[in-house]
């Protein structure tokens, strides 16, 4: 029976979230003499910097410090090709761009400070879209295109062909908390960071570069994120690096944490996308032959854009079999911010282009969408191999789809949707399932490593760290209900703490998902470690085989004693027992070869599933979604509470990227939808008036993952194509599908009464030709 | 008031007082500027109330202020990153430091975000705890709908919402080790007598309040002072106005408040009205509502929503609760932003102001208030006093439509009202006006003179279209393009006709077609 894994503890700063006792970057204590900082950004897409007059900035009121590209004393950069300046040096190239800090006695004075730059541009032609970034070939990394069999012969033998082109827009983060790096310096050169981060591995190195130190020179440490998901990934390291060089350059602890706006302004998101495909199919709607040109808008850097890409292509067959493929996937260079991991890392991106086409399929061949889906999924011992190579082997589809479908009435619901839209002349309904297949692991193999480190204390509590990061996904609960599942203690004797560099050294970014099927199984190691020692000490003390040793409801049976955990460790420590451990962990058998991208990438597959209803207007494109039906595959949870929180919040997220979210940029380049009064996400209000979540009772990971649980952070993000195309299946309705909507994402009331506007053009077009009436 | 006076009023108070923990606070030399947020934060070290945006639209800031209402206290949810720390003058204020009880006792708003896994990162939880807080003690047994209206002002990224939602409906059974304690207790009904502790709470606040102005001043950043004035009359105020033309007039402070936090720039004297009694009231007669200009939006809704339900509809989906509960009406018209969302319904409905300068006053149709993008009929040393908003004569029509990218808590890309009467089938008095459609906003003149006098048919619409397409000429920004706006122009008018013609389909998603 199970002392804590398994059951939906709540999270393990539950208490202080609701009381607001739990400490953020921000709310940690400040010590005399600190300085708060601000960062100067460009103004201008692409210019050269003529000249910087930074004067007005010094002399401003409360100012301390000024520092910009030429007071750096190490590396000045925070990129993975060094192509992300952490002050622009002489070129700028998207507006928001770090030209300086200033650090300044308040807050309000260093912001204030930091608009009196006075910078001479020369203004340089920007190129700030898909389009235009295509047409001058202009490219953050080279081109990759992935092939399996002969796509083209096989497109043009194909019974049926479609071409045709959607674009994707990207999404912010939007985490509540907002970037915030906290540098104090210490003795001989020795910087603390208290950096929100994701990696703050990352985050030591880069500072140690920056800073011309070495990575024992710095610590960085995280208690806890308001939100990560991936923006905190790579880009906590400008802020870290600015903070530091302003405490270096002071000797004073100094503080950056920019605003809303400037968070948004200056920071990546998830990239948006220009989709082309052109396919070939039977009469049934499967696809013998794909050929996809992938084209992303990278921004002004690399950054994570290579391996975000590479994942695009990598889920661009999502649940389905993909015989002759050709996938091509440019990685667009653009004078706009430079653009990151975001929930899913480019995973969403590949899904969104292959559902699109398939739900083209359907339309065109004026079958369910739903048939067409399941004539394409990957078959079980066949039919099993992705374009990448690697074989399918955990595939629930079969018995995951039907579930779903039966359980969220999915057919009938169809036949009154259709009764319901003939009748109705102003509001249309629609209805999509659309399933999920995500590949867990990262990509860069040599990140799926972890460490943990556990204290045993000799009043039987237990001090727990590991590499992994709390962002609010409830890591360290699952982590601490591990170690104490593993010790037979309840998991209030355990205290988790914020990660940090000193205590787990190298950590991996928080990140695809794995914080637990990593930082788990690291943790799970040291526990045993510990319990291993204890169980052979106990053994010997006592006389009795180590198999008579068990632990459980904090207690350890010795044979036909039982002791009180507390009082073996304190017996441990009496015999000196060494009562501390570290546990490692390195995923087993992925390997992937970049140069063929072909391989083994993915440890193992997460599965999903959604069906989502909605309505919309005809007359204004406003919509509501009207009932969500989703089922997902968590392995065995290891807690059925924190993971429902991860599908709910991710499908939310998700409808958000899909609907309300729209990152707009003016001519000039600037983003102005950069603070929530402009950019929307969803509300409570936008919750389905019925909203049905299960994790699916039988999951169970295959592979020996631990627990045989399940990665859910990314994965359930992308059960929101269902209401893309619940959608355009509305919008469709408006022209009794007889035409196939032209839609892109976001779908806001604009798009889509555009849609249904453009939609009516080519049915009246189409009326004249053949005679008969408009829609 | 005479000169004389009035300076002794200015000079004889220089502190804000308020309520927190059950305790009056003085706070002196404080820089007027300063909002409740900064104050909470860096001058209490109370950080439990988080800055998730400083422009009132996350409410990872969101605190509960507790203010005399007859013998009872009036809880409600405001944004304290925009709320200016002299506008607590004579209030108590809560925030999430508040809530346990003395025993250490979770607040059954906290036990059920707990209990339902309310929080993930939990940056955003203490804005909802005081959300949660604010509905707890001024409503039982709210629907879910009211508990999503409740919430629509607070952001939360990573749940999804549902258990928070969840935890609002549980929260009323949760109070178990702490009950007794008057804040762990739920809002009992307003025919409920007034505990003992809501008794003192009121005593002590009735000994903040106020009968002369509250003057004070404090240190400017960039060196010089920062004054502000509340005063509690109209003739002090009119006076202040008039004696300090340069002054910003500060109502609830929700678009000001960003002046400040987002603009940088230095409010050097600001007058508040918010404590003027007159100006706080509705009166409602046969003919007419009038509202006063510190009266609040979620107090203007109550009043308004009853006579004009799809002005309701707009009111519910305006901004959000804590933004409602600090902005006023006449501070949506005063500020005189294109896209305000009350001006389209006002102009309709033949909406006038009272503008007043000293001991003057004059009427001006709201229509005519607007001269240009930001620019105002007000004179130097004037301010609004109140708008009065005619009853509609039976048989007339009115409906008004927001269009958002978000329903909730969104600004609008285009808001159109429309008001018409119908004489036996013929349009009369066609009033149709639109915000975002043009840099102030406008009333469709072209279009309702193609309607006035005409049938109310199918015929008369390609006429009144065609007129409304010349009336405007928007523009492209982030919120829509021209295009759309255009279109959605013309389709609200499609809307109107066939709400009103006797169509029987649905129309609406959202809200009941009237």
């Amino acid at each position: 029976m199970s002392e804590s894994v398994g059951k939906s503890l709540p999270h393990e700063s539950a208490q202080l979230h609701v009381t607001g006792e739990a400490r953020y970057t921000d709310d940690i204590p400040e010590p005399i003499g600190t300085l708060h900082a601000a960062i100067g950004i460009s103004e201008k897409p692409h210019a050269r910097i003529r000249s910087i007059d930074l004067e007005p900035v010094r002399q401003a009121p409360g100012v301390v410090a000024v520092v910009s590209a030429g007071d750096v004393p190490g590396h000045n950069d925070i990129g993975i090709r060094d192509d992300d300046p952490i002050f622009a040096d002489g070129l700028v190239q998207y507006v928001g761009q770090s030209v300086f800090g200033v650090a300044a006695t308040t807050i309000e004075a260093a912001r204030r400070a930091a608009k009196l730059a006075q910078i001479d541009y020369e203004e340089l032609e920007p190129v700030l879209d898909i389009d235009s970034a295509l047409e001058k070939q202009s490219f953050v990394l080279p081109t990759v295109v992935v092939d399996r069999g002969n796509a083209r012969k096989a497109i043009d033998a194909a019974e049926q062909r479609l071409r045709g082109r959607v674009r994707l827009g990207g999404q912010d983060q939007f985490y509540l908390e907002g970037h915030i790096a906290f540098a104090l310096p210490r003795e001989g050169g020795d910087m603390l960071v208290y950096s929100s981060t994701q990696h703050p591995g990352e985050v030591q190195l880069v500072v140690a570069h920056a800073l011309a130190k070495e990575a024992k020179d710095v610590v960085v440490e995280c208690r806890r994120m308001g939100g990560g998901f991936g923006g905190k990934e790579t880009q906590p390291a400008l802020f870290a690096c600015i903070a530091a060089l302003l405490a270096t350059k002071t000797g004073r602890p100094v503080k950056l944490r920019p605003d809303r706006d400037h968070d948004m302004i200056i920071t990546g998101k998830r990239h948006g996308y220009r989709i082309d495909y052109d396919v070939g199919f039977d009469d049934r709607g499967r696809i013998e032959g794909i050929e996809f040109t992938l084209a992303s808008l990278c921004g002004m850097s690399a950054d994570l854009s290579g391996p975000v890409n590479d994942r695009t292509v990598f889920h661009a067959d999502n649940c389905y079999y993909l015989d002759n493929v050709s996938i091509t996937s440019h990685r667009c260079k653009t004078n706009t911010v430079s653009n990151t991991a975001f929930r899913g890392f480019g995973g969403p991106q590949g899904m969104f282009a292959i559902e699109y086409v398939v739900d083209e399929i359907a339309r065109h061949l004026d079958l369910d969408p739903l048939d067409v889906r399941k004539a394409n999924f990957y078959g079980i011992g066949e039919r099993d191999v992705t374009p990448y190579q690697m074989t399918v082997e955990d595939n629930i589809l079969h018995e995951l789809i039907p579930e779903l479908e039966e359980s969220s009435d999915y057919r009938e619901r169809r036949r009154e949707i259709d009764a319901f839209n003939a009748d109705s002349e102003y509001l249309k309904r629609g209805i999509a399932l659309t399933p999920v297949k995500f590949g867990i692991s990262f990509t860069a193999t040599h990140y799926n490593q972890a460490g943990a480190l556990i204290h045993l204390y000799t009043d039987g509590t237990v001090l727990l760290n590991h590499g992994g990061t709390e962002m609010g996904q409830g890591l360290f609960t699952k982590v601490a209900q591990v170690v104490a599942e593993e010790l037979g203690i309840d998991v209030e004797r355990i205290r988790c703490t914020a990660s940090d560099t000193s205590k787990v050294p190298n950590a991996s970014a928080t990140a695809a998902s794995s914080g637990s099927d990593l930082n788990g199984m690291a943790a799970q190691a040291a526990a045993r470690t510990l319990r291993e020692r204890l169980t052979a000490f106990a053994a010997e003390t006592h006389g009795v085989p180590p198999e008579a040793v068990s632990f459980a409801g904090g207690k350890v049976q010795v044979g036909d004693a039982e002791l009180d955990f507390a009082e073996l460790v304190k017996d441990a420590y009496m015999a000196r027992i060494g009562l501390s451990a570290t546990g490692f962990y390195r995923t087993p058998k992925i390997h992937y070869d970049r140069e063929t991208m072909t391989g083994r990438p993915f440890y193992y597959f997460a599965y999903g599933a959604a069906a989502s209803e909605v309505m919309i207007d005809l007359l204004t494109g406003e919509y509501r979604v009207l009932r969500v039906d989703i089922l997902h595959d968590v392995g065995k949870s290891l807690n059925p509470a924190i993971d429902m929180g991860q599908v709910e919040g991710g499908f939310i997220q998700g409808m958000g990227w899909l609907t309300t979210e729209e990152l707009w940029w003016n001519p000039a380049g600037e983003l102005k939808t950069h603070a929530p009064s402009t950019y929307k996400i969803p509300v409570a209000g936008d919750l389905p008036d019925v909203f049905n979540v299960r994790l699916l009772p039988s999951g169970r990971n295959n592979e020996p993952t631990i627990h045989r649980s399940k990665a859910v952070g990314e994965p359930p993000l992308m059960l929101a194509i269902s209401v893309f195309h619940a959608i355009k299946d509305a919008v469709s309705s408006a022209g009794d599908h007889r035409l196939s909507p032209r839609l892109d994402a976001p779908a806001t009331p604009e798009e889509i009464l555009d849609a249904l506007e453009e939609l009516r053009r080519r049915l009246a077009d189409a009326g004249e030709r053949s005679g008969s009436g408009a829609m | 008031m005479t000169a004389s006076n009035l300076v002794e009023t200015e000079t004889s108070d220089d502190a804000v007082r308020f309520v927190l923990d059950g305790e009056i606070r003085t706070i002196r030399g404080v820089d007027p500027n300063t909002t409740v947020l900064e104050y909470l934060r860096e001058e209490l070290r109370r950080t439990g109330t988080k800055e998730g945006c400083a422009e009132g639209d996350c409410g990872a800031c969101t605190v509960v202020l507790g203010e005399l209402e007859g013998e009872r206290v009036r809880f409600r949810a405001i944004n304290s990153c925009i709320k200016f720390v002299p506008t607590l003058d004579g209030k108590e204020l809560f925030t999430v430091e508040s809530l346990r009880a003395p025993n250490g006792a979770l607040h059954p708003v906290q036990q059920a975000m707990v209990d339902c896994h309310g929080s993930q990162c939990g940056f955003c939880t203490p804005g909802f705890v005081m959300s949660l807080f604010a509905l707890y003690k001024s409503e039982t047994e709210p629907s879910r709908l009211r508990i999503h209206d409740m919430l629509a002002g607070n952001l939360c990224r990573c749940t999804g919402y549902r258990p928070i939602v969840d935890a609002a409906e549980q929260m009323y059974g949760r109070g178990g080790d702490s009950a007794g304690d008057w804040l762990h207790e739920p809002h009992a009904g307003n025919g409920q007598a007034t505990s003992s502790a809501e008794a003192a709470c009121v005593e002590r606040l009735r000994s903040l309040q106020r009968r002369g102005t509250l003057a004070l001043s404090g240190p400017a950043l960039g060196g010089g002072e920062h004054r502000y004035f509340a005063p509690t009359t109209v003739d002090d105020l009119a006076n202040l106005v008039q004696s300090h033309p340069n002054a910003y007039i500060l109502a609830g402070g929700t678009d000001i408040g960003l002046w400040v936090t987002k603009a940088h720039r230095d409010l050097e004297t600001v007058i508040y009205l918010g404590n003027v009694g007159e100006l706080g009231r509705v009166s409602t007669t046969e003919s007419a509502i009038e509202i006063g200009a510190a009266v609040t939006i979620t107090d203007a809704y109550d009043a308004i929503g009853r006579h004009f339900p799809d002005f309701g509809e707009l009111f519910r989906r305006f901004a959000s609760p804590p933004i409602r509960n600090a902005a006023t009406l006449v501070g949506n018209i005063a500020n005189g932003s294109p896209i305000g969302d009350s001006m389209p319904a006002l102009i309709s409905l033949g909406a006038t102001l009272r503008l007043r300068a000293g001991a003057g006053t004059r009427e001006v149709p709201l229509e005519d208030f607007y001269l240009a993008y930001q620019k105002t009929e007000l004179a130097e040393g004037e301010f609004v006093e109140s708008v009065r908003i005619p009853l509609t004569p039976t048989g007339r029509h009115f409906h008004t439509y927001k269009i958002s990218k978000r329903f909730d808590q969104d600004i609008s890309a285009v808001c159109g009202a429309f008001a018409i009467e119908l004489d036996g089938g013929t349009v009369r008095n066609p009033r149709i006006c639109f915000g975002g459609m043009a840099a102030i906003p406008k009333r469709a003149s072209q279009c309702e003179a193609a309607l006035e006098g005409k049938e109310w048919t199918e015929s008369t619409l390609p006429d009144a279209l065609a007129a409304l397409a010349r009336d405007y000429a928007p523009i492209d920004d982030m919120r829509a393009t021209a295009g759309y706006r255009r279109a959605v122009a013309h389709n609200l008018l499609r809307k109107f006709f066939l709400e009103t013609s006797g169509f029987e389909g649905e129309t609406r998603i959202l809200g009941r077609r009237r």
